[in-house]
C-alpha cells in the first residue's frame, strides 16, 4: 500500500488524570474518506484536533507524508493548515456574523479576492446547500440542521484538499442526514479531497467511506476497509456494526452472540466431566425478512421480543439465549435433557400465543403467514460447536404458526 | 512529644511557604502571559493587510456608542465641581478662581480617570464577555483552524480602537465638564463668565493637557489588554467553566481594570507632577 497521508504513531494524550488516547496508531490515505467511529467520549474529536494542531500529543508523533508535524517549519505548517478545513461538532459558527459573512469569512480574511468574486463563490455554496433564504440571518435564528449545512458550506468554500468532519450528521433528521452524507460523497468524488469523518451513523457512514477506524479503550481497535470490517470477527467490531441488533437484544433481554457461543463452548467442555447432559434449542422464525419488509419492522421485532422475553423468564440466570443469525435464536439450557427442553418450549409457545402478535386480527392491513420453528439437541457426549448447531438446524420442527386466510388472501 | 509538636509546626510552616511560593509563581506567570499578550496584540496592529475596517467598527462601538454616557457624566461632574468648588472658594473670597479649579481638576485627573472607568463599564465588560463567549463556543478555535490569527482578528483592532478613542473621549469629557462648571458657577451662582473663562485660559498650560492625554493613552492600553485577556483565556479559569466562566471573566475584567486604572493614575501623577 502507498504511503499514508497522515499517520498517528503511538500517540498518547491525557487531560489531567484522564487518559484519552494511549499509543493510538492510525493511517489516513490521500483521496479517501476515513470514518472514525467509537462511543461518545472515546476520544474521536481529540484525534481530529491533533491533526489540525488544536491539541498536541503528550507523546508519540503525527506524521504528514512521513514528516512529523512537530518538525514543520512555520511556512510548511501554514501551508498545511491552509489546505485543511475543520467542521466542528457544535458548528462553531460566528454568532455575531450573518450566514453569508460566516461562509465568506475564510475567503475575506485569507485571500485577496475581490468582493464580487467572494460573493460569487459564497452564493454558489449557499445555493448548493439550499441556504438561499437565510443568507442574511444570524446563526441563532436558523434551525440546527441549517446550522450544520452552513458549517459544511464554510468548510468547503475554500476548496480544501482535506476536510475533517466532527460529527457532521448528528442532530439531523434522516432525510437531511442522507443529504449531507450524499453531499460529502458527491463533493469528494468531484474534488477528490481527503476526508476524515467522526460519526455515529452506522451503517450509513460506511457506504461513503473508503476506510473505517474504530476507537475503543483509548486505542484504535480496528482499521481497514468497510468490507474488512464486515468480515471481522472481533467482538468490539461486531458490536459496532450490529449496533441496532445489540439494542434490540438489550430490549428483549437476550445475550450477545459472543456470550452464548462462549457458554456453549463452556458447556461442551464440561460434558463428561461435571455434567452428563445439556440441551441446545435453536429457534427460528420463518420468513422474518418478508415480515419486516411487508408487514412492518415493529411486527418482526415483536415476534423476537416475545420469544426473547419468555425465554429469559423461563431460563432464569442459568441458561443463555441470543440472536444467532438474523432469523435465529440460540438457547443453551444447562443440565436439561430433551424432555425438559421440550417442556420449556411448550410453555414459551403458550405464553406467546396469548399475545396479539399470534392473532391474525392484529394485522388488518397486511398479513403474512409465519411459523416459529424449534430444533432441540440433547448433548450427552463431546461434540464440536458447529456440529451441535447444524444438528439443531436439521431437527427443527414447526411449533407455532399464524395463518391469516380469514377472508383475506395471502400477500 | 515535644519533638512531635515542633515537627507539626515545621510542617505547617513548610505548607504555608509552599502555598506562598505557588501563589507567587502563579501571579508572576500570569503577569508574564499578560505582558506577552500585550506585546503580541500591539505588534499585530501593524501587520499587513491593515485591518482598517475592523478598527473603525471598534472605534464606533467603543467610542461613538459611549458618546452619550460620557457627555452625561462629564456634564454632571463639571456641575458638581462647580457647586462644591464655589462653596469652598467663597469661604476664602476666591470664587473667581472657580474656572481654574474646575478645569485643572478635570483635565489633569477626573477627565482621564472617569472616562476610563465609564468605558470599562460600558465597553470593557462587553469586550470580555464577547470574546469569552467566542472562546467557549469554539469560535476562536474555528478561527484558528481557518488559519485566521484570532489575536489579530479579535484583540488587535480593539486595542488600536481604544488607543484612538480614549483620548478623544477624555477631551470630550473635559470640555463638557468645563461647560458643566460654567452652568452652575456662572448661570446659577452668578460668577462673571469672563472671569470664569479667563481663569481657565490663564491657569491651564500645555503640560496639564499632555499629562491628561498621556494618562488616557496608558489607560486605553491597560483597559483593552485586561478586558481582551480575560475574555480570551476564559477557558483556562479553574473556578468556573462555560457561562459561569464568562461571567467570572467579565467581572474580573471590570474589577482588575478599575483597580489598575486608579493605581496607574497615582503612579503617573507622581511622575508627571
Amino acid at each position: 500500500m502507498n504511503e499514508p497521508f497522515i499517520e498517528f504513531k503511538d500517540v498518547s494524550k491525557s487531560f489531567g488524570s484522564l487518559k484519552v488516547l494511549d499509543k493510538a496508531n492510525l493511517a489516513i490515505y490521500q483521496g479517501e474518506i476515513t470514518a472514525i467511529i467509537g462511543k461518545s467520549g472515546a476520544g474521536k474529536s481529540v484525534l481530529l484536533k491533533h491533526i489540525i494542531g488544536l491539541l498536541k500529543p503528550d507523546s508519540g508523533q503525527i506524521l504528514v507524508r512521513g514528516k512529523p508535524l512537530s518538525q514543520f517549519t512555520k511556512a510548511e505548517w501554514r501551508h498545511f493548515k491552509r489546505s485543511l478545513s475543520y467542521m466542528f461538532q457544535n458548528n462553531a459558527l460566528f454568532d455575531s456574523l450573518t450566514i453569508f459573512e460566516n461562509i465568506a469569512l475564510p475567503l475575506v480574511e485569507r485571500t485577496k479576492m475581490s468582493a464580487a468574486e467572494i460573493r460569487k463563490r459564497v452564493m454558489f455554496r449557499i445555493e448548493q446547500f439550499e441556504l438561499g433564504d437565510v443568507e442574511g440571518k444570524y446563526p441563532s435564528q436558523i434551525s440546527g440542521g441549517m446550522q450544520k449545512r452552513v458549517a459544511l458550506a464554510r468548510a468547503v468554500v475554500t476548496e480544501p484538499t482535506m476536510i475533517l468532519f466532527d460529527e457532521p450528521t448528528t442532530g439531523l433528521d434522516p432525510l437531511r442526514k442522507n443529504a449531507v452524507l450524499n453531499m460529502v460523497a458527491h463533493y469528494q468524488r468531484e474534488i477528490g479531497f481527503t476526508g476524515v469523518m467522526v460519526s455515529h451513523d452506522i451503517p450509513d457512514v460506511f457506504f461513503i467511506s473508503n476506510r473505517v477506524a474504530i476507537i475503543e479503550n483509548k486505542k484504535i481497535a480496528f482499521q481497514g476497509t468497510p468490507l474488512e470490517l464486515e468480515q471481522s470477527d472481533d467482538e468490539v467490531v461486531w458490536q459496532f456494526i450490529h449496533g441496532q441488533e445489540v439494542l434490540q437484544d438489550q430490549l428483549t433481554g437476550l445475550h450477545s452472540k459472543f456470550e452464548v457461543e462462549r457458554a456453549l463452548k463452556q458447556e461442551l467442555d464440561r460434558i463428561g466431566r461435571f455434567q452428563d447432559v445439556f440441551s441446545v434449542v435453536l429457534f427460528s422464525v420463518d420468513s422474518l425478512e418478508q415480515i419486516r419488509e411487508k408487514v412492518g419492522y415493529i411486527a418482526a421485532q415483536r415476534i423476537f421480543q416475545c420469544l426473547g422475553m419468555t425465554l429469559r423468564e423461563n431460563l432464569g440466570t442459568a441458561g443463555y439465549a441470543a440472536r444467532f443469525g438474523p432469523e435465529e435464536i440460540l438457547t443453551v439450557i444447562p443440565q436439561a435433557d430433551a424432555t425438559r427442553a421440550d417442556l420449556i418450549i411448550k410453555e414459551i409457545i403458550t405464553e406467546c400465543s396469548r399475545q396479539e402478535l399470534m392473532n391474525p386480527e392484529s394485522y388488518r392491513k397486511v398479513c403474512l403467514d409465519f411459523a416459529i420453528k424449534a430444533g432441540i439437541v440433547e448433548v450427552r457426549k463431546k461434540m464440536r460447536l458447529e456440529e451441535v448447531i447444524s444438528l439443531a438446524r436439521k431437527s427443527q420442527k414447526v411449533i407455532a404458526k399464524l395463518e391469516c386466510d380469514k377472508g383475506r388472501g395471502p400477500v | 512529644m515535644a519533638e512531635k509538636t515542633v515537627d507539626h509546626e515545621g510542617q505547617g510552616m513548610i505548607r504555608g511557604l509552599n502555598w506562598l511560593g505557588r501563589k507567587t509563581l502563579d501571579i508572576i506567570g500570569e503577569l508574564g502571559a499578560l505582558a506577552i499578550f500585550f506585546c503580541y496584540g500591539i505588534i499585530l496592529i501593524f501587520s499587513l493587510p491593515f485591518q482598517f475596517r475592523k478598527i473603525i467598527q471598534q472605534v464606533y462601538f467603543i467610542g461613538v456608542k459611549s458618546f452619550l454616557i460620557i457627555s452625561l457624566i462629564g456634564l454632571f461632574t463639571g456641575m458638581v465641581l462647580g457647586l462644591q468648588g464655589y462653596y469652598t472658594l467663597v469661604k476664602f473670597g476666591a470664587e473667581g478662581m472657580l474656572g481654574a479649579a474646575v478645569a485643572l481638576s478635570l483635565i489633569r485627573e477626573l477627565g482621564p480617570v472617569l472616562t476610563a472607568l465609564m468605558v470599562i463599564g460600558r465597553a470593557g465588560s462587553s469586550i470580555a464577555a464577547e470574546i469569552g463567549i467566542m472562546r467557549i463556543s469554539e469560535q476562536i478555535d474555528a478561527l484558528d483552524t481557518m488559519d485566521i490569527n484570532p489575536m489579530r482578528y479579535l484583540v488587535s483592532p480593539r486595542m488600536a480602537a481604544s488607543v484612538i478613542v480614549f483620548p478623544m473621549l477624555t477631551a470630550l469629557f473635559d470640555v463638557i465638564g468645563i461647560f458643566g462648571g460654567f452652568l452652575t458657577g456662572v448661570l446659577l451662582l452668578g460668577i462673571n463668565s469672563g472671569i470664569y473663562f479667563n481663569r481657565i485660559y490663564d491657569s491651564v498650560v500645555l503640560k496639564d493637557v499632555t499629562g491628561g492625554f498621556l494618562k488616557s493613552l496608558a489607560f486605553a492600553l491597560i483597559v483593552s489588554t485586561i478586558c481582551c485577556y480575560q475574555g480570551y483565556f476564559t477557558h483556562m479559569r479553574s473556578e468556573g467553566f462555560g457561562a459561569r466562566g464568562v461571567s467570572l471573566a467579565t467581572t474580573s475584567a471590570v474589577v482588575i481594570s478599575c483597580v489598575l486604572v486608579l493605581v496607574l493614575d497615582y503612579v503617573l501623577t507622581s511622575f508627571l507632577l
